[in-house]
């Protein structure tokens, strides 16, 4: 066999000058600007989650002119591929190399947990937009983490409770097998009082329910409760309908399996369901109205909980710089502001708990058809007011008084 | 001495195959253990810590390509599940640590002892019980080959994966914090430094255990065994327990790098052990080339800096590294080493 | 778990085997004729639901666009296939997986690219929605019934394709002993080409079929891709045959597994079934003998 010879080919000089040049440039650092490091996931299955928080934030930011609390704002943006492993390495990389004071934006439990302790631990500010693991709201609750969204276990206990006042009296769970699906089951567990015929999680990654329709058929329980964010959403909705169950059984989750980013692509089958919510796009208050309009002249289409729960977060952040006269690269002095969440949210009422997560009230909705023949949650009632989650009380932390609503 | 290795039938004889190093292999190792000894050196004049972590972690993840190497490249065992080790020697750390931060879930009497942060309990752990995972799994899966030996790997390790997805105690898909770095005496793993360089050591002793291996007679029979295995069992070699050992040598390996990763990520999650993260290996291991034992570490160099610079340049990066990894694959001539290398691997 | 539920159950493991049967009956006869370890199958898939939804919203016609989708696949996989896969024929095997699988990475992000990051709506024509009442009172949902018939269709014209004519006997030959074959003189390139465009277009029509089930998004080859791979290898590299027997068998263990058994068990289950079925019969139920890995 002949070999073919190769020279020994050293890699170019002024390739190593490059190099070396490129490593030597330092981050241009302006004193008091705002630098947010808004790592999320922007690539993969929910690429379009990402997209939608992006998009709320930024909206956030142009109500202000694209400054926080009167101060020049950068937002570096990251690519965390919903795996905790990058998402850390980006957060180290915004704190140390572009000197973020708020790294925000993350969309998927596990990658906020995998960087929490890093970025706690550097003293900077963790603010998360979407979730709200019961770790953090616990015994782990930081003076600089802040969940603008939620506490994930809300949505269903306002389920378990709405379902008491109707008289449900028994109920078929479902979920994905993982912790965030256990979380709310729990939630609902926690309030509801009447007969829980079955509690299935499916393979987080399954989007094939057949088996599942089959065996709900028939247990011929009076409702089914079933949280699939996302895509895994959409499947759920169209197989039930196919099944021809939907009006045999009616339909209860939380915000996230029926939300605007499910809507787009399902069609009618999200009709008749009923949600628990903190926010709908129907909620009749003034920042909301604005928020939505401006959405929909921005983007063409109605924004998702995600958006607003961003659009929140930025409006959080103005306010809380506002109060700080500017000195955003204090860490303690900002969380402190921030605490005091003195902004108007798109929700209505909102206050931070002592565990900085939100204190806030949960309606009962219909999926419907607004004037306009789109798709929307109808607010229906409210079912919880100012609620607290449950673990507030192993948080050390003390509560700090609210300005009033 | 250039002349004979100039020479391209000289060059392919058994002689130099078996000696296991090319002069100009061992010229490319030492300078890029150089490189990696100057990383924290030159991370302090330029006041970038970050880059301390990030170049840990490459090491960290060099040393799971390189234990990948000795399968796949030397022993020809196309395996899918090599991730699967890495993460349960992660979550061998991840366990312990867990417990001994007592809280909720103590352990008590003689289990007392896998309630520990201690590096010299809990590292020993990690390995062995990646290396008693890749003996069941090598009993098994040894006896089949090619396409076969893949699905089934990659079958063992998807069921590791759903064990530990099942496992609410330890997070599940949401993963589990270290209650911090491993303890070890003298020295603080904490600080980013100091266990930068534990794992630099340990990357070069691994280098140079498995060169050794490799140019054992040991070495000799598992390479032997992937160019032709019926020949060497004519000779009158029971090629399995040795292909077994090497499985398993591997396995070790890995999860010491699952160790060392636990240590440097403080947290331990499912997602380090996809077949989606095995396959990053085999792309360090390629990129770099195949059969070198350096050109996995140059290969993790390589896909950590590319993941890196091209998710900076846009969200769809995507579509430039799978036509990047395609173009490498194509015309890389088995790799950055076969590229730079005297002859070909 | 009384007969209703039996029966509906067994219907769900056959629509899911008849999904897994159209995609591994195509992938087996190219790791079998070729020995191309081709991971790019899965692409195929989405390609054909998607091509399917740009068709539609062109036209407006699912008799136009379903089979201009196959056409389309087809087409593209030709074009692959003559391009880059016909090089890769004589490497080995971990750089035809590598290939693919970057193959892969550019295909998901060349589709977010050009649709978007959310999911579409795949268009299902009225006389396939809803359910259609069954013997025994049972209610089951046209669209899948109407899957398994499509999938024993397919089924049927690949056993008169491969064992009655004579292209069949080449691709049987093919699988059993490729070097022989070509030594023979058959006309192996356009075997090659041929091979490889049936199989993704019937990849294709899978990810037609699966569209109104599943959403059409980026990405969503990647799991029935490793499906598949189980399949096969259950089934035999090589073997349409075992491809079918592995295709049900997996998708009722998979079906009934998920509905008798607690998921963190249901999960392993075909996984265990693979590892059991190489463990006695390393290289799958229907091996091809002969044939040369």
């Amino acid at each position: 066999m002949t070999e073919s010879k190769l020279t020994y080919k050293r890699p170019p000089r002024w390739a190593a000058c490059f190099a070396a040049a490129a490593l030597l440039t330092p981050a241009v650092v302006v004193a008091e600007e705002v630098r947010i490091g808004f790592i999320s996931t922007f690539t993969g299955a929910q690429a379009m989650l990402g997209a939608e928080l992006l998009d709320g934030f930024k909206l956030g930011l142009a109500k202000s002119d694209g400054k926080l609390g009167g101060q020049p704002t950068t937002i570096v943006t990251g690519d965390d591929q919903a795996k905790p492993d990058i998402g850390r390495q980006l957060a180290e990389k915004m704190i140390s190399k572009d000197k973020v004071q708020i790294i925000t934006g993350v969309n998927f439990t596990n990658v906020l947990l995998g960087m929490s302790k890093p970025v706690l631990d550097s003293g900077t500010l963790l603010v998360s937009l979407n979730p709200g693991p019961p770790s953090l709201a616990g015994k782990g609750c930081n003076p600089h983490f802040f969940s603008v969204s939620y506490q994930n276990d809300g949505v269903a206990e306002a389920m378990g409770e709405y379902f008491n006042r109707k008289g449900i009296k028994d109920v078929y769970l479902l979920a994905p097998n993982y912790p965030a699906g256990k979380d709310l089951m729990t939630g609902f567990k926690r309030f509801y009082k009447g007969e829980i015929k079955k509690e299935v999680y499916t393979q987080f990654e399954q989007l094939d329910y057949a088996a599942e329709i089959a065996s709900i058929r028939a247990e011929k329980p009076k409702a089914v409760f079933y949280f699939y964010p996302g895509s895994l959403g959409i499947n759920f909705l169209r197989q039930y309908t196919d099944a021809g169950l939907k009006s045999e059984i009616p339909l209860y989750g939380p915000s996230f399996s029926l939300d605007q980013t499910i809507f787009a692509a399902s069609g009618d089958t999200p009709l008749g369901a009923y949600a628990t919510t903190f926010w709908t796009e129907s909620l009749q208050n003034t920042q909301n109205q604005e928020f939505v309009a401006a959405f929909e002249k921005a983007y063409g289409r109605l924004p998702s909980a995600y958006a607003a729960q961003a659009y929140d977060g930025a409006r959080l952040l103005d306010a809380a710089i506002k109060e700080t006269n500017g000195k955003v690269d204090n860490a303690d002095l900002l969380a402190q502001a921030i605490k005091k969440a003195n902004f108007a949210s798109v929700r209505g009422s909102f206050k931070f708990n002592n565990n900085n997560f939100p204190i806030h009230d949960y309606y009962i909705t219909r999926v419907e058809k607004d004037s306009k023949g789109r798709t929307v949650m109808k607010p229906l009632e409210k079912v919880l007011s100012n609620h607290s989650d449950a673990y507030a009380k192993d948080c050390l932390m003390q509560a700090q008084a609210a300005a009033p609503k | 001495m250039s002349a004979v290795f100039s020479d391209p039938i000289m060059s392919s004889t058994l002689m130099s195959r078996i000696a296991g190093f090319r002069p100009t292999q061992r010229r490319i190792a030492i300078c890029t253990f150089v490189g990696f000894a100057l990383v924290p050196v030159f991370a302090a004049i330029l006041g970038e810590p970050f880059y301390v972590r990030m170049c840990t972690r490459i090491m960290i993840l060099a040393l799971a390509a390189l234990s990948l190497d000795l399968i796949l490249g030397y022993g020809g065992m196309v395996s899918f599940g090599h991730s699967a080790f890495v993460g349960l020697g992660a979550y061998a750390v991840g366990v312990l640590s867990f417990h001994a931060a007592g809280g909720d879930y103590p352990l008590s009497g003689w289990l007392g002892v896998f309630a520990t942060q201690s590096a010299l309990v809990a590292w020993p752990i990690a390995i062995l019980a990646s290396s008693i995972a890749a003996l069941l799994i090598g009993l098994v899966a040894l006896r089949t080959s090619g396409l076969y030996f893949l699905m089934i790997t990659l079958a063992f390790a998807q069921m590791l994966y759903f064990f530990f997805v099942s496992i609410d105690l330890y997070g599940g898909l949401d993963g589990m914090q270290m209650s911090g770095p491993s303890t070890l005496p003298y020295l603080n793993l904490g600080d980013r430094n100091t266990f930068f360089y534990v794992v630099f050591v340990i990357l070069v002793a691994a280098y140079l255990f498995t060169k050794r291996l490799v140019a054992s007679r040991f070495g000799m029979l598992i390479r032997g065994a992937k160019e032709n295995e019926h020949r060497l069992q004519c000779i009158g070699f029971n090629t399995f327990p040795y292909r077994l050992v090497c499985f398993v040598i591997a396995g070790a390996l890995a999860g010491l790098a699952g160790a060392l990763l636990a240590n440097n990520e403080q947290f331990v999650s499912p997602a380090d052990m996809t077949w989606g993260k095995s396959g990053e290996f085999m792309a360090m291991v390629i990129l770099g080339g195949t059969c070198s034992l350096v050109g996995p570490i140059i290969g993790a160099i390589i896909y950590v800096l590319l993941e890196y610079w091209l998710g900076n340049l846009t969200t769809h990066w995507q579509m430039l590294f799978g036509p990047a990894l395609i173009i490498a694959v194509m015309f890389g001539k088995r790799g950055f080493i076969g590229l730079i290398s005297k002859e070909n691997t | 778990m009384n007969a209703n539920l039996l029966v509906e159950q067994t219907l769900n493991g056959f629509q899911l085997g008849v999904m897994l049967f159209l995609m591994a009956s195509g992938l087996t006869l190219v790791l079998g004729i070729m020995n191309f370890v081709n991971l790019t199958h899965g692409s195929f898939y989405m390609f054909g639901a998607f091509f399917t939804a740009a068709l539609f919203k062109l036209t407006g016609s699912l008799a136009v666009a379903i089979p201009g989708a196959l056409l389309g696949v087809a087409a593209l996989a030709a074009a692959f296939e003559a391009t880059l896969f016909r090089k890769l024929y004589t490497r080995d095997h971990l750089d035809q997986v590598l290939c693919t699988v970057g193959l892969i990475y550019f295909c998901n992000e060349f589709v977010r690219f050009a649709w978007g990051p959310s999911p579409l709506r795949a268009e299902v024509p009225l006389f396939l929605r809803g359910s259609v009442q069954l013997f025994f009172d049972i209610t089951y949902p046209t669209l899948r019934l109407a899957i398994i018939m499509v999938g024993l269709v397919v089924a049927a014209f690949l056993y008169w394709l491969i064992e009655r004519t004579k292209l069949g006997m080449l691709i049987r030959a093919g699988a059993a002993d490729r070097v022989m074959v070509r030594a023979l003189g058959a006309n192996i390139n356009f075997l090659y080409t041929f091979v490889f465009a049936i199989g993704a277009a019937l990849a294709g029509l899978a990810g037609i079929l699966s569209g109104p089930i599943y959403a059409v998004q980026a990405g969503m080859g990647d799991n029935v891709l490793i499906l598949t791979l189980v399949v096969i290898v259950i089934g035999g590299v090589g073997s349409v045959k075992g491809a079918l027997i592995g295709a049900v068998l997996v998708g009722l263990l998979d079906t009934f597994g998920r509905a008798l058994l607690p998921t963190s068990i249901s999960d392993l289950g075909i996984y265990v079934l693979m590892a059991g079925i190489l463990a006695i019969n390393p290289r799958g139920l229907f091996q091809i003998h002969g044939a040369k890995k």
